[in-house]
């Protein structure tokens, strides 16, 4: 019955898309917009085939996924160290976490102008800002989730006597683990807005210039396509990598209420 | 269900009979016999003489007050309070000397204290007055020594039920290649086995009771502190797991302090019982319990130490109803105190 019903949701999604497919390639033939500035779904797969054919959709994606998993990796292993002394330390929590708040208020991309007098036209300028989108977010997540760690498992952590290492990888670790990944999808997302916004902002191949070349070429298929590329990347790792981790983890911890 | 309305019900008649003190009295005067009741007809002899020496025996012999020096005491707690927040007073003058070896259930009415005593004992909570040594050694936070299980199992979820117990082992530097098989050694004693690698939330309430017992007897302490473990367990399986920690304690003979506030699973498991009062918190009887183990939750005798102690939480209750000049601010109750500490010390939570 579960099954069933897992079926008709995905029955419905796709048929959703296919709907507004059909609406978009229908409003496109209807001509109100010339059809270089409103193409169809047709001319858009088109595009996307062309691009994907020259290798340039894949040198673009290997680019900018490269930088992202580079400036994440850093993100994460910042974040959670960072959130984890602010959970435990006074002086963390006192006088850092203010500053981290404040500083996560500032939209990742207006460190650009900053990373650019400080990095020139380099690859770590870009990183920075990815970096200073996401590891805010991950240290904030992280300090909730360990905030939030059952008590009871403390005290029970305490009368057997865990201290010291063991206790922070083997019990608070562990115990914030489920909070510290929705911290990592949250910081994920983060870092990739931040990373096409620095992309679309000065030329250094990607997925980003691509649609800066898109828009200067007037090649208004080329724009979309790149979009819709970005769409699927994101929600691949979205879906694909997040969820089942997530999903997994939850239903190991006993979260999930799965008997 | 094991729970009759008629244990909620009137007392018996021959009121001064059930106290304490009256039946010393009468063993004093008759070291011997109990006295014939008068004016009863007697059909044959020896049954009759049977019954009231079995009577003489639950009444008089069952039920002991408990004098431990405090010398000759493994766990020793005196003039200890404690207030919360400077206001209410959780403990007031408590002094408690438990042997070494004894089954120790502290008993009352919520906001009696008797959680207080055993966070106290733990080292999890530090009294604002008193002293708790054990040992003859001051207690000043957890130690290695002592072990508390709470009402929850309380196993961290993520590990295996072998994982829970490795990982207290590994906590009290158990070698490596020692873990395992003694972690399978006290699976085998809860009788878990077959389900060592079963995550916690894949097992029913009682079986995380048990693996939580496991894990609290692998690390071997030398005091097991339980607060009302089996108070959220449903009746039937907590029955079974009482008669199962009875069989264990009677293997292992560990000393135990108990905190409870049902009569029955006190007597049903302790060699002692504690009975606290609240307003302050403190204790008003301590009594030895003189029943052979293992002990069979129906078993008549027991019935009726349930009654007796029943009918003195209950005097405990009533003597300190009218709270005279009251000098701290004391926490509303939702219902008159009589009514409510009656029901709560015969039912759970």
């Amino acid at each position: 019955m579960k099954r069933e019903g897992r079926w008709k949701g995905h029955a419905q999604k796709l048929g959703l898309v296919l709907l507004l497919l059909a609406a978009w390639e229908g409003l496109s033939r209807l001509g109100i917009w010339s059809p270089h500035l409103f193409p169809g779904p047709v001319t858009v797969a088109e595009s996307l085939g062309r691009m994907t054919a020259d290798g340039r959709l894949w040198e673009a994606t290997l680019r900018s996924l490269g930088r992202l998993a580079r400036a994440y990796l850093l993100s994460v292993a910042i974040g959670i160290p960072l959130g984890l002394l602010m959970a435990r330390l006074a002086f963390f929590r006192n006088a850092v976490k203010p500053v981290v708040m404040g500083l996560q208020a500032l939209p990742s991309i207006c460190w650009l102008p900053l990373a650019l007098l400080w990095f020139g036209l380099t690859d770590a300028a870009i990183l920075f800002v990815v970096v200073m989108g996401s590891v805010l977010g991950i240290a904030i997540a992280t300090e909730d989730a360990v905030n939030g760690v059952d008590p009871q498992l403390l005290r029970v952590a305490s009368t057997l006597g865990v201290k010291g290492v063991r206790f922070q990888f083997g019990v608070l670790l562990p115990a914030a683990l489920p909070g510290i990944v929705t911290g990592l999808k949250l910081g994920w997302s983060f870092a990739w807005r931040a990373l096409l916004a620095g992309e679309l902002l000065f030329v250094s191949g990607g997925l980003g210039q691509l649609l800066t070349i898109g828009r200067e070429l007037m090649d208004v298929p080329q724009v979309m396509a790149v979009m819709v590329a970005i769409i699927l990347i994101g929600i691949t790792v979205d879906r694909v990598l997040f969820q089942t981790v997530e999903v997994r983890l939850r239903r190991r911890w006993g979260l999930e209420g799965a008997m | 269900m094991r729970h009759g309305p008629s244990r909620g019900g009137p007392r018996p008649a021959n009121d001064s009979q059930w106290t304490l003190e009256g039946r010393q009295d009468a063993r004093r005067l008759a070291p011997g016999l109990p006295p014939l009741p008068s004016g009863t007809h007697v059909p044959s002899l020896w049954p009759m003489l049977r019954a009231l020496l079995g009577r003489w025996r639950s009444s008089l012999r069952l039920l002991r007050p408990a004098h431990v020096e405090a010398d000759r005491a493994k766990i020793s707690v005196s003039q200890l309070g404690h207030r919360y927040g400077n206001k209410v007073v959780a403990l007031k003058d408590v002094d408690l000397n438990v042997r070494s070896g004894e089954f120790v259930c502290l008993l009352g009415p919520s906001g009696c204290g008797k959680s207080t005593l055993l966070y106290a004992l733990a080292g999890q909570v530090k009294p604002t007055g008193g002293a708790v040594s054990i040992d003859g050694r001051r207690i000043t936070g957890p130690g290695p020594d002592r072990l508390l299980m709470f009402q929850e199992a309380a196993l961290f979820p993520w590990l295996s039920v072998r994982g829970n117990v490795t990982f207290a082992l590994a906590a009290r530097g158990v070698p490596r290649k020692e873990r395992r098989a003694r972690a399978e050694q006290y699976i085998r004693r809860v009788q878990l086995q077959g389900f060592e690698d079963a995550l916690p939330h894949q097992l029913s309430g009682g079986m995380k009771m048990r693996a939580s017992l496991a894990r609290a007897l692998s690390v071997d302490p030398a005091v097991l502190l339980m607060d009302e473990p089996f108070g959220s367990l449903d009746a039937q399986t907590r029955i079974h797991m009482q008669e199962f920690l009875q069989s264990i304690w009677m293997r292992t003979h560990k000393t135990v302090v108990f905190v409870t506030h049902d009569v029955h699973e006190a007597l049903m498991l302790g060699t002692r019982v504690v009975l606290m009062a609240p307003r302050p918190g403190r204790i008003v009887r301590d009594l030895e319990v003189h029943l052979p183990m293992p002990r069979h939750p129906d078993d008549a005798a027991l019935m009726e130490m349930v009654r007796h102690v029943q009918g003195l939480l209950r005097e405990v209750e009533q003597g300190s109803k009218p709270p005279e000049p009251p000098p701290v601010r004391v926490p509303p109750r939702p219902s008159p105190p009589t009514v409510h500490s009656v029901t709560e010390s015969v039912r759970g939570p």
